[in-house]
């Protein structure tokens, strides 16, 4: 591992950022329910903090990313704002999308940042677009598209990756199985346990990675990105990994018991910290300081977000037409 | 002036376009080989390049998502699709991404995406190609969607659907490709949202689109004696030129809409919805709708000619309006 210990504790501060921010989302959410607010879908990246850390590291403001409907982890590695993300949460005028999108819908185009999809499958062809455009007009800008395993059941899905590898697309696609369609397991939609096999169907390289892993991810992701970056088409991998919450705030937990420990005992946070720690990258005083400073700007972000005003209720028509 | 076919006035709308902005491009089946199988974009891929006109295989999904995303990375597409029957292959892509993410993303996002397709029936194709589904496409708010039913209309209306930053859904008719029609020789444009009275008259008002315009206009032409009928097409039903209807409609008192849609929730029932909020008081008759029986459209010659409606039936409704 070439990195730099900076960079090193960058990612780490990352997934500490996306974890901390999941947690004070969860917060919002229960004091707006207290108080007979619904705040729509909440979809937790907790434990999979890792693949979208790891991928987003090889990519350029100038790069695209597709996220899903459990997007905020990939908007924060892309380098969202999470005051705005938080403030969007909420529904207020401050959002990242002004209060039109909420939880699915974090948009920043200027990071590259192309929102989520609240249909699952729903960013596959998408994404396909600036890839096209990249080409089109001879840059190297790459696009990620990250989905869940159960999007990999949709149709779309294969016609997208079909075009990617024909036109040879400079885009990646990151399947973040978490072995969990809501309350769906995976050996009831895929009658084989791998992904990556059917990339070979298509003509791409697929490439198989523990998800929780933060160092696998980011070394095939790098191959990738940079299999893309140079005009030699799409990837598509397969991340595997395990959410720790339900499938959303309103679904109850349907998962066994022992399979959800034995995922937490796997948990990708810790397991870096061990290795940096191991390597002197990083030091105990160190650590708890990232922490304490990821607990206060995460504070100061739903701080911000429950004074930011709420939009002008006469104005829901702005933004429909360009 | 010179007298041209639709296709002719789409392809040059097409040629004109990409001459001048080189991020505007065609995507679509048999686009490149053949010009589409109507000869829409016939010569384009020789003059600028398979680059610019790509041929895709049979996925509208992956490609219609493509063009989407092409466009919020700041290209012009152009998107065909054979058949507007297909277009249900890529609803999501329409209906849930093109229409919303500028919405969604609090108008961070642009997506400058005009899709082509054509429509409608009366080729015996039966009851997968012959739909006309623009009260679909107009239900959806974030679409725009042009319709034209001339040559100089179908130019002037795509290149401006080419320009505009919105998502525009750009609904042909097959029966109209070769019909002809004058155009200018020197550039223009249509803007969106712009009615045209392409007959004027003070009885009654007939608001059509499409195939129907020239049904209607057959029809005013066969009443002359009787009664004077004016023929509104909107051209674009997003945005509605209402005002050129309700001006008509203050006007003569007395309203027909023909669609060549079937009747059951087309967009005729929209028109008239606006009419009873905003000029119901201007009516001295209850206005009559045409349209094509809602069923699905037979093969067999003898019933599809009993299911779609014609000149015939808008001349029943303006004499009954009017009587
Ligand atoms: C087209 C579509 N079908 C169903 C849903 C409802 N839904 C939302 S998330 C979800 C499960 C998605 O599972 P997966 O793709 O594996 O992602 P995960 O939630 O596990 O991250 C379902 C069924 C939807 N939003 N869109």
């Amino acid at each position: 591992m070439d990195l730099a210990p900076e960079r090193l504790r960058e990612m780490l501060r990352l997934m500490a950022t996306i974890r901390r921010f999941e947690l004070r989302a969860q917060e919002l959410f229960r004091e707006g329910l207290a108080v007979g607010e619904f705040l729509g879908a909440l979809h937790s990246y907790e434990g999979e903090e890792a693949i979208a850390v790891g991928v987003c590291a090889h990519l350029r403001d100038d790069d695209y990313v597709f996220s899903s409907h459990r997007g905020h982890g990939h908007a924060i590695a892309k380098g969202a704002d999470v005051r705005a993300m938080m403030a969007e949460l909420l529904g207020k005028s401050t959002g990242i999308s002004r209060g039109r999108g909420g939880s699915m819908h974090m948009f920043a185009p200027e990071i590259g940042l192309m929102g989520g999809n609240g249909i699952v499958g729903g960013g596959t062809p998408l994404a396909l677009g600036p890839a096209f455009a990249a080409q089109y007009r001879g840059t190297d800008q790459v696009t990620v598209c990250f989905f869940g395993e159960g999007a990999a059941s949709q149709g779309v899905f294969h016609e997208s990756l079909n075009l990617a590898s024909l036109w040879r697309l400079p885009v990646i696609y990151v399947c973040e199985n978490n072995l969990w369609a809501a309350t769906t397991p995976i050996c009831d939609a895929w009658p084989v346990p791998d992904l990556a096999p059917r990339a070979e169907s298509f003509g791409m390289p697929g490439m198989t990675v523990d998800g929780n892993d933060l160092l696998a991810v980011h070394e095939a992701a790098g191959e990738a990105v940079g299999r893309a970056r140079a005009g030699d088409g799409p990837t598509l991998i397969e991340a595997k990994t395990y959410r720790h919450r339900p499938h959303c705030m309103v679904i109850p937990e349907h998962r066994p018991e022992d399979e959800r420990a034995q995922w937490e005992a796997l948990d990708p946070i810790p397991r870096f910290e061990a290795w940096l720690l191991e390597q002197g990258a990083i030091s105990d005083v160190e650590l708890a300081d990232l922490h304490t400073e990821v607990e206060a700007e995460l504070d100061a972000a739903a701080d911000f977000a429950r004074q930011s005003p709420l939009p002008d209720p006469a104005h829901f028509a702005q933004y429909m037409w360009a | 002036m010179r007298n041209v076919t639709m296709v002719r006035a789409l392809n040059e709308a097409i040629a004109e376009e990409m001459a001048r902005d080189e991020s505007v491009f065609v995507i679509g089946e048999d686009v490149a080989d053949c010009g589409g199988v109507f000869g829409v974009t016939a010569g384009m891929a020789k003059r600028f390049g398979r680059e610019r006109v790509r041929q895709t295989p049979i996925s509208e999904a992956a490609f219609t998502g493509l063009a989407v995303g092409a466009a919020m990375a700041g290209l012009r597409p152009i998107c065909e699709i054979m058949y507007v029957d297909f277009a249900t292959t890529c609803m999501d892509q329409i209906l849930n991404q093109a229409a919303k993410l500028r919405y969604m993303s609090g108008g961070q996002v642009t997506v400058p995406l005009v899709m082509r397709t054509q429509q409608g029936g009366g080729t015996c194709e039966a009851a997968q190609h012959s739909q006309c589904l623009e009260a679909i496409f107009a239900h959806v708010p974030g679409l725009k969607v042009a319709i034209p039913a001339t040559p100089y209309d179908a130019k002037g209306l795509l290149k401006s659907a080419i320009r505009d930053d919105n998502p525009v859904i750009f609904l042909e008719h097959k029966l109209l490709y070769e019909e002809k029609g004058d155009i200018p020789r020197e550039e223009f444009l249509v803007p969106l949202g712009e009615a045209e009275v392409k007959r004027e008259g003070g009885d009654v008002t007939v608001v059509a689109w499409s195939l129907m315009v020239g049904k209607a206009l057959d029809a005013a032409q066969a009443l002359e004696d009787e009664v004077s009928v004016e023929v509104i097409d909107p051209r674009t039903l997003v945005p509605l030129d209402f005002e050129a209807i309700a001006t008509s409609v203050r006007k003569t008192g007395r309203l027909v809409i023909a669609q060549e849609a079937c009747l059951a929730g087309g967009f005729a029932g929209e028109i008239l919805r606006r009419v009873c909020d905003e000029c119901f008081d201007a009516l001295s008759a209850p206005p009559r709708v045409v349209g094509s029986a809602s069923v699905p459209m037979p093969f067999s010659p003898a019933l599809e000619a009993a299911v779609l409606a014609g000149e015939e039936e808008i001349i029943a409704a303006i004499s009954a309006v009017a009587a």
